[in-house]
């Protein structure tokens, strides 16, 4: 086990990189502390996989290094790095049985048949496929397949990282659930350091102490699913976490005071005037549908759409020609109607180019 | 009790009528003369089952199908895993696929007389580019016409010079089918080039490769012209491939009757091993 570093880590694809956009990962620094389950979490093309492979080993980067507790790994093969990958789709050797699919890493690193088979057997124990060690294992189902999968990634005891690259795609959605308790349980009781990389949230939030939000190459965001939620550092992940995601309202600021539709909006804390929110770049409100609320009085706003979810409704009200959502309990409006909307100003913030601008709350400025 | 749906047989029809006429017709008419003896002016004697009984003890018989089967066993031991090997070092994307590709059909496009007559005029000893390498530069006495063993070493490296390819083909296809993350897997697994070959490639050819040997084996169980043009069944009767020898007693000796019995015994002999083979290599799959 290790703590893993990634340090000034850029990758481009082309052989002669000229501006950014040829850049699948711009300028990556960043601490994987040991014994850590994260999630890598970005819409399809945000450069996880190639995050995932640079630190597995299986692909290059072309600029700055990966260490594990500070020894430079960056030119070592996967098989030197003792780390494990699970993939997207299930790897499994066909011709094996399940007992020696999940005994290939560790009969290839030469280990003594009694130790093999006493892991394999642990392993088989916690995935619950003790009773099929000795089938074939190209005739099972999917979820099985993967479940050889995972155990081939964590048969080895003294792996630095497990990842796991989207390893519930082809999973039912009902085993889904399963399997991913499963994972959370087998890091409680491994306790190696997990990331998994997947585009779907709810995965991500479920598995994760720490998620790692990526957009465009770029890392967006690090913290805890409640740190996500509540105060998104970056308007994209306001929008991609939360259903729906989070409003982004284009707003004017004059004087330190932030404008939208000829409204103030009270905001949770001074704008920033020092760090990334400076500058004269474009400004954003941004405000969790959760957090506004239809009152008497306020921004003035017509109903275009109710839909019922479940457990709440979500209103989409217009204000001017700006879609604002709403979370709404118990009674909501018809459509058409005219309503009121207003915002908990501990949960507004504003942004600027994306980035958030206002300092939070109770600090000091 | 319901009648079953019985108008599924109309749609059967044409292609029954297909095989009657290509195939089961024209094969009924080879059982007529089986069991029959004739001596010309379209007069037959029953025959029985004698000219089978007679065929299944002559030693020229057991001589030409040995000759056959051990050319089969030789280019099949020769080009399966010339292909494999072929295959294994190609490249999988880029400029040189097509280039590969292209060059590998080649042979396989060439009629089979042509090859023959290729090969022929190749290894002459005087004027062939190989028969005058092997025996005036070479200086290494070369003359398939005369030494059975070259007559030999020539068809064997003709047909695995014409026919590789397929193999080579068929296996790349299967390759390039295996996903990338099953090497990344094998990577992390620490496994050694072997056992990605063991494991992972193979499996995956396995298919692909059952196809390519029953196809190779069928065609070389069969093969006629380019021996025959190549060698004409010699020196003496050295390659003399069952087919030739059918060839010979069909239409040199004008023996209808043996050779209708040599024909359904060598179809059943090829379709018998073809079935086995097959059998085999698919039984893990269906259970």
């Amino acid at each position: 086990m290790a703590q893993i570093t990634l340090s000034k880590l850029q990758h481009s694809y082309y052989p002669n990189p000229k501006t950014p956009d040829d850049y699948a990962l711009k300028e990556i620094d960043l601490d994987w502390e040991d014994g850590g389950a994260y999630a890598l979490l970005g819409p399809s093309g945000c450069g996880k996989s190639t995050l995932l492979n640079i630190i597995s080993g299986l692909l290059d980067p072309s600029e700055g290094q990966v260490l594990f507790d500070g020894k430079d790994v960056t030119g070592l093969p996967p098989d030197q790095r003792n780390i494990a990958q699970v993939f997207q789709f299930p790897v499994i050797y066909d011709t094996m049985t399940v007992f020696n699919n999940l005994a290939f890493p560790l009969r290839n690193r030469g280990l003594n048949e009694d130790a093999v088979k006493q892991r394999v057997e642990e392993i088989a124990h916690m995935l619950e496929l003790d009773t099929m060690l000795d089938s074939r294992a190209a005739g099972l189902s999917p979820d099985n397949k993967q479940k050889i999968s995972m155990g081939r990634g964590l048969v080895r005891k003294d792996v630095n990282v497990v990842m796991f690259d989207e390893p519930l795609t082809v999973i039912d959605p009902h085993l889904k659930w399963k399997l991913r308790s499963k994972l959370k349980e087998l890091h409680q009781r491994v306790r190696a350091t997990m990331i998994y990389v997947t585009h779907d949230q709810t995965e991500a939030l479920t598995f994760a102490d720490q998620v790692v939000v990526m957009n465009d190459g770029q890392i967006v965001q690090i913290g805890t699913p409640v740190e996500l939620f509540e105060r998104p550092a970056h308007t994209f992940v306001g929008h991609f976490i939360g259903s729906p995601g989070m409003n982004v309202l284009p707003c004017d600021v004059n004087q330190g005071m932030a404008f939208f539709h000829g409204h103030s909006i009270r905001l949770e804390g001074a704008i920033d005037s020092t760090g990334t929110g400076t500058g004269t770049g474009k400004t954003e409100i941004g405000i969790r549908p959760e957090y506004v609320s239809l009152s008497d009085k306020g921004l003035e706003a017509t109903i275009r759409k109710v839909a019922d979810v479940g457990r709440h409704n979500v209103v989409d009200a217009m204000v001017g020609d700006t879609l604002v959502k709403a979370v709404v309990n118990g009674v909501v409006p018809a459509q058409g109607e005219t309503v009121h909307l207003s915002f908990d100003p501990a949960k507004t913030r504003l942004y600027r180019d994306g980035w958030i601008a206002t300092q939070a709350q109770g600090a000091t400025p | 009790m319901k009648k079953p749906y019985q108008k599924a047989w109309f749609f059967v029809l044409p292609v029954l009528l297909l095989v009657a006429f290509n195939a089961l017709i024209p094969m009924m008419t080879v059982v007529n003369y089986s069991v029959q003896e004739t001596f010309g002016n379209n007069l037959f004697f029953w025959e029985g089952l004698g000219w089978f009984e007679k065929l299944l003890h002559s030693e020229r018989f057991h001589a030409a199908l040995g000759r056959q089967f051990l050319f089969t066993a030789i280019i099949l031991a020769i080009e399966v895993p010339l292909g494999i090997i072929i295959a294994l070092s190609m490249p999988r994307s880029g400029f040189w696929v097509p280039v590969c590709l292209v060059t590998m059909a080649l042979p396989m496009l060439i009629p089979w007389n042509v090859v023959g007559a290729m090969w022929n005029i190749f290894t002459l000893p005087d004027i062939g580019l190989l028969g005058y390498l092997m025996n005036h530069t070479l200086g290494i006495a070369y003359d398939m016409t005369q030494n059975p063993f070259a007559a030999w070493a020539t068809i064997i490296v003709m047909d695995v010079w014409h026919w590789t390819s397929l193999v080579v083909l068929l296996s790349y296809a299967g390759l390039v089918s295996i996903p990338d993350a099953y090497y990344q897997a094998a990577k992390i697994d620490g496994a050694s080039n072997w056992a990605v070959f063991r494991y992972i490639q193979l499996p995956k050819m396995k298919q692909v490769l059952t196809i390519a040997i029953l196809l190779r084996f069928m065609d070389s169980f069969n093969i006629y012209t380019e021996v025959f043009v190549l060698t004409g069944g010699g020196p003496g009767n050295s390659t003399t491939l069952l087919s030739i020898d059918l060839v010979k007693i069909a239409l040199g000796q004008f023996d209808l009757g043996p050779a209708a019995a040599m024909s359904l015994i060598y179809f059943a002999i090829t379709l018998f091993v073809s079935w086995l083979f097959y059998t085999l290599m698919t039984k893990d799959d269906t259970n």
